[in-house]
């Protein structure tokens, strides 16, 4: 079926009819209302708006960029650049003989400390559970932290990671996207650094430019030969 | 808009108002969203001589604690006009007027904003009226509305707001500072413009049955003005630059 898209607002009729009704809009009788502004997007028989504003909400299986505010003895509490504070526990970083008495949190992981991490569970119930037992995950002792609206972030990493994979090559930069809107970007040459920044930067601001791998590919290049 | 004449015409025999306006003619309404960088999101509104400018916050960490809600997020709505928004200063303390009119406002926009689905958390309107000149509850919720959806908080739909009235005994849109003052009645109406439905009725004076069933028509007609400045407002703001 032909891939619609529309420009909506919030209270818009997108269509009417047996629609499955996905992320951002709901279903009032038979007709499908947007409750978000974005872009809609007919798929077969489902319906979704792709939000271009909005906060990120801690969704299972994310990966996020979180940075450490504080510690009890039992957990982290992790900034994670939402309205909901990411909840670490020490079990997750010590292992399952973890004692309250004889480890020191602060000795793994300090306030201020970056950490990757992936949401393990969330509910409407409680604060977002993070967990960084797994591979690519953990502490992040270098890089530099650049933060993008969240809503951008699909378009940061491109259809199936071409965007992402082609402002890796082009600038020799490690990327590592948080899907809550923090990126951190780690480089051994400053000019690499410098480009790859000024490229996610540029996704952020023309997010919605219709050839945008090409302008930033354009940016890549020609920034390389000066 | 300095004060009342002593013989002000309401409606002369031609059909026009005290400000050169048709009887079903509203204000010249400008909307724009965004404008506050440090706001979640912003929204300016100048509706007539009225100039307001309302910044949302949230869904953010609710303080006081005891004010969450573990079912739902929670909605607060501060009104508040400068102490140079209107001829004589205002004391700067919120009066019993603001009181109502944030209350009023708050519970106009809670059947439009889906907080449910953000539990624990509260969403923060902040309206300043920075000039006054009558209708500012309907022009607050109108740029609140737009505000809201800048902020990218999920709404079944936009509420638009305009108000209707009587003055000199025919049922006019958008009643301004004279007529409310000399007129015989003001209904602002807040309206969902998608689902048409009303989230917002007031009355204040007295209308026959049928005057008060023109009434409501009107006010929801100038409600779909507004609506078409709304969404112009926030198009303009996010698909500026780009066609279809």
């Amino acid at each position: 079926m032909e891939n619609k898209r529309k420009y909506v607002i919030p209270g818009d009729v997108i269509t009417t009819g047996p629609f499955r009704p996905e992320q951002n809009v709901i279903l009032d009788g038979n007709k499908i209302i947007s409750t978000a502004i974005g872009i809609s997007e007919i798929y077969d028989d489902s319906i979704k708006v792709i939000p271009l504003t909005g906060k990120y909400i801690p969704k299972i299986d994310d990966l996020v960029i979180g940075k450490v505010v504080s510690h009890t003895s039992l957990s982290w509490e992790l900034d994670i650049n939402s309205c909901y504070v990411g909840f670490l526990p020490a079990q997750d970083v010590f292992g399952r003989d973890f004692s309250a008495h004889a480890d020191e949190l602060s000795s793994k992981l300090k306030a201020g400390d970056l950490v990757a991490a992936r949401i393990a569970n969330f509910d409407r119930t409680r604060d977002p559970l993070v967990t960084i037992a797994d591979r690519d995950l953990g502490k992040i002792d270098s890089g530099h932290l650049v933060s993008i609206s969240t809503s951008k972030v699909p378009r940061l990493i491109g259809k199936r990671g071409t965007m992402i994979q082609m402002i890796e090559m082009a600038t020799n930069a490690a990327i590592t996207i948080g899907q809550n809107g923090w990126i951190v970007v780690s480089c051994e040459t400053p000019e690499g650094l410098l480009k790859a920044k000024k490229a996610i930067k540029m996704v952020d601001e023309m997010a919605h430019v219709a050839n945008l791998t090409d302008q930033v590919k354009e940016m890549l290049e020609s920034k390389g030969e000066s | 808009m300095g004060g009342r004449e002593a013989t002000l015409v309401l409606l002369d025999e031609n059909g026009i108002r005290c400000d050169g306006r048709k009887v079903d003619e509203p204000r010249r309404i400008m909307i724009k969203a965004g404008g506050l960088k440090n706001a979640d999101g912003s929204a300016y509104i100048e509706f007539g001589d009225n100039k307001i400018l309302v910044g949302v916050f949230g869904p953010r960490d609710v303080h006081p604690k005891h004010m969450s809600n573990t079912d739902t997020g929670i909605l607060r709505v501060r009104y508040h006009m400068e102490p140079f928004s209107v001829t004589e200063r205002k004391n700067p303390a919120p009066s019993r007027r603001e009181i109502e009119i944030s209350k009023v406002i708050k519970e106009a926009l809670e059947p439009a904003v889906m907080l449910e689905k953000f539990p624990r958390t509260a969403v923060d309107v902040f309206i300043e009226v920075l000039q006054a000149d009558g209708g500012t509850r309907c022009a607050a919720l109108s740029a609140a509305s737009v505000a809201l959806a800048d902020a990218g908080i999920p709404m079944r739909d936009m509420v638009a707001a305009c108000a209707a009235g009587k003055a000199a005994d025919t049922i006019i849109l958008d009643v301004n500072n004279e007529e409310d003052q000399a007129g015989q009645a003001d209904m602002p109406i807040g309206y969902m413009p998608s689902l048409e439905k009303i989230t917002l009725l007031q009355l204040d004076g007295v209308l026959t049955p049928e005057e008060y069933k023109k009434c409501v028509e009107t006010g929801i007609k100038g409600c779909k003005i507004v609506y078409e400045l709304q969404r112009k407002a926030l198009t303009d703001k996010y698909f500026g630059n780009g066609e279809k």
